[in-house]
């Protein structure tokens, strides 16, 4: 088939012909590259690679650390709150049990106050009263006395003349003050 | 191409042929410096250079040039090498994938490039040189893996088939994996890279001399239409360059891979 083009080309030079120089030189060429880039391109591409994945998965990794954490910190949170509302309700009862206990405390206070009040006004009333009821009864005596006297020493003569001595005794009953009376 | 155009003008237009990828050397007599001996070291250098560049500062957060780097690298190490050979032994071959898909993109792009304009792999020594680099890279690792007769039984009998078919399977199989599979490789990347200069050449030159070297005026447009046409073609020939230089690397992946492989 060569032949065929050679002789088709008329003489001119077959491209399909190799030339051992240029298939050398190609290999060299070519296996120094891939040796380079092997050895000089390859590790820092896949380092970089590499230390990026790496980036990539600790950030996750730290991500999900962080979440948890979050997650934990709410649950505690939540709990502390709900802890603090069970805490609020229970001092709000107990202000109002102890609320109530003062209420009646101070009703029962003020009962006793009122009844010690009207026992001792009562006392006092009836001590004034029994006071009084001694003087009077001493005046009405010494009165009485007086009274008695008069009618004895003065001879009753007549009916108006004992009228007279009576409202002159009551005249001077109500001008005398009634406490110098004893 | 001085020599041609001196014929073109002697006698009308000669058409470019194999002729004009026969480039003397720059200085001296060898092929070492030729031109395309000088692009294929330049491209490697270019590589390199790129790589060593956008990866000696590595950061965790990129500059543009490792970004650049980066996605180069990681195209070749990601979207072909894991995904043919799989995640786990697929390390051990990224180097020679990389070198391999940015040295063969490089020298092919070296095609449309201003005043470099050759692909290097339009030499055939130097796709047969990778072609039979890679074919005694995947035979070996076939035969450091399942032994000389482990290896041999596993390329030529396909799972599941026995029976008379295989006197027919055995041949076959050996034929298409051992002895096709490097000239295919070869050819492939030659063949585009060939063919797509002598468009290039065909049409730039052919529409230089409709303008300047026809007789008649009428040529005139028609050698400006084949100019554009050389532009239009130029762009085509980047997709292919691109689309070789992926091939190839992806087939030699698959190669691996096939070698690499418990069973079919």
């Amino acid at each position: 088939m060569s032949l065929a083009f050679l002789a088709a080309e008329e003489g001119e030079v077959n491209p399909l012909l190799p030339h051992v120089a240029e298939i050398v030189l190609a290999l060299v060429v070519f296996l120094i590259l891939v040796y380079l880039i092997s050895k000089f391109v390859m590790p820092n591409f896949e380092k970089t690679f590499a230390s990026r994945t790496q980036a990539i998965e600790g950030g996750l990794a730290e991500a999900e650390r962080k979440q948890a954490e979050a997650d934990a910190k709410l649950a505690e949170l939540t709990k502390q709150l709900s802890e603090a509302r069970h805490e609020a309700a229970r001092i709000r009862e107990d202000a109002r049990e102890q609320g109530a206990e003062i209420v009646v405390e101070m009703r029962q206070q003020a009962q006793a106050e009122a009844e010690r009040i009207t026992v001792h006004a009562h006392a006092q009333i009836e001590a004034e009263k029994q006071q009084v009821l001694g003087q009077l009864r001493s005046e009405v005596g010494s009165l009485a006395t007086g009274l008695a006297g008069r009618i004895v020493g003065e001879s009753l003569e007549d009916e108006a003349r004992q009228r007279r001595t009576v409202e002159r005794f009551l005249a001077e009953l109500e001008s005398q003050p009634i406490g110098q009376s004893s | 191409m001085s020599a041609a155009r001196q014929v073109l003008v002697a006698e009308g237009f000669t058409p470019p042929g194999p002729g004009d990828f026969e480039l003397p050397a720059v200085f001296g007599d060898s092929l070492l410096f030729t031109k395309p001996a000088l692009l294929l070291v330049l491209a490697a250098v270019m590589v390199f250079g790129f790589f060593l560049v956008t990866s000696r500062k590595m950061a965790m957060v990129p500059s543009k040039a490792q970004y650049a780097g980066e996605q180069a690298y990681s195209f070749v190490r990601n979207g072909i090498a894991r995904d043919i050979i799989g995640s786990h032994d697929f390390m051990k071959f990224v180097p020679l994938l990389v070198a391999l898909f940015f040295f063969i993109l490089l020298n092919n792009v070296f095609g449309i490039i201003p005043f470099i304009q050759f692909p290097t792999f339009s030499r055939v020594s130097f796709a047969y040189a990778l072609a039979g680099l890679i074919w005694v890279v995947y035979n070996g690792i076939g035969i450091w893996k399942h032994g000389l007769f482990g290896y041999l039984k596993h390329v030529t009998v396909p799972g599941g088939i026995r029976g008379p078919i295989l006197l027919l399977i055995i041949p076959l199989e050996f034929f298409s994996t051992v002895i096709v599979r490097p000239a295919t490789l070869a050819l492939r990347l030659f063949a585009n890279m060939f063919a797509g200069h002598l468009l290039l050449i065909l049409f730039t030159l052919g529409a230089e001399y409709l303008v300047f070297e026809a007789d008649k005026a009428a040529y005139t447009p028609v050698g400006v239409l084949a100019f554009l046409l050389a532009i239009v073609i130029s762009f085509l020939e980047l997709l292919v360059q691109f689309l070789q230089a992926y091939v190839f690397t992806l087939l030699t992946a698959m190669y691996i891979s096939g070698a690499f492989a418990e069973e079919h």
